[in-house]
């Protein structure tokens, strides 16, 4: 067990926690938080992954500084509509499907 | 229900995808070798900003491009109304904020230039810089912004445009984003600095734009 793999497990964990928050509450603000510790879960797989031999590999390091610079406008993305959507209908929640 | 089923699913996810990780094989192709390897031709010394900005340069450009997206997008779902004058106003605040400002923007300026040889990075000093925004933006010395004018508008889009002109320019030689090596390194500067301050803007702007109060009070 190298320290890569420890990271690339924790990842693991950090992406089930955030799945299991994305399906179970019902707030969209905790929702989008939910997401982005999916997204941490996933770079922290491709960074431990890659240098579980304990020798850093620099592709996956610039793919997972790519993608944390994406996953910070897609945040500030959700952000912005779940504002638009709260000035709208004043809720924080969706509809669910039974809702008219 | 609903509850204990998703749970034990995610646990079930987490043990499968555990396990499989341990019994990985060692990769088939190791990239470092040939990173490594061509590192001389790419006018940095630094790996990963090589990776970034020269074997890889499509992912940087195309990123760029989604970054802009993202501010456009903010913007249309954002109306022009609501208050942008400051609130906070506390005086140990202030005078923190402006003496960590300049610091900030002198971190941002030296991570640019670290970038070609050690971690550090157009990214890097663009996240710093419009932390430096944010931060006067919290104590109240910075008004949060309307819909930008034309100098905000032309230093947002400056990244993309400088980085797309560089590549078109490029074409000549036959591909898209092949630097020829006597001159990688300058270029590879030039993107970056244009990067920096586009990826400063757009960052703050996505903090500015959405902080605004929704109605007067």
């Amino acid at each position: 067990m190298t320290g890569g793999m420890l990271f690339a497990l924790t990842g693991i964990a950090l992406f089930a926690l955030g799945v299991a928050g994305v399906v179970l509450i019902d707030h969209l603000l905790r929702r989008i938080l939910a997401f982005n510790l999916m997204g941490s879960g996933a770079f922290l797989v491709l960074v431990g992954l890659a240098q579980r031999n304990d020798v850093a590999d620099p592709v996956p390091q610039a793919m997972v500084l790519t993608g944390i610079v994406v996953s910070v406008a897609a945040t500030a993305l959700a952000l912005a509509m779940t504002r638009k959507y709260h000035a709208l209908t004043g809720r924080l929640e969706l509809p669910e499907d039974g809702d008219v | 229900m609903r509850r204990f089923l998703v749970l034990t699913l995610c646990l079930v996810f987490v043990g499968a995808l555990a396990v499989a990780m341990l019994e990985l094989a060692p990769p088939a192709i190791d990239l470092r070798i040939p990173v490594h390897g061509q590192l001389a031709q790419t006018g940095v010394s630094h790996p990963v900003t090589a990776v970034l900005l020269n074997y890889r340069g499509y992912d940087t450009l195309l990123e760029i491009a989604v970054l802009l997206l993202a501010l456009l997008a903010v913007l249309t779902v954002t109306d022009d109304a609501g208050v942008t004058a400051p609130h906070a106003e506390h005086p140990v605040l202030q005078t923190l904020a402006r003496v960590a400002a300049p610091l900030m923007i002198v971190v941002a300026v030296y991570l640019l230039w670290a970038g070609a040889f050690r971690p550090g990075g157009a990214f890097q000093a663009g996240a710093v810089l419009a932390a430096a925004a944010v931060l006067l933006h919290l104590v109240g010395l910075l008004p949060g912004w309307r819909s930008p004018r034309l100098p905000l508008r032309i230093g947002i889009v400056a990244g993309f445009v400088v980085f797309l002109t560089v590549a078109t320019a490029l074409l000549a030689r036959g591909a898209l984003l092949t630097y020829p090596p006597a001159t990688a390194g300058i270029l590879t500067l030039l993107i970056e600095c244009a990067l920096t301050l586009s990826l400063a803007l757009i960052l703050a702007g996505l903090f500015l734009i959405l902080s605004r109060d929704e109605q007067a009070p």
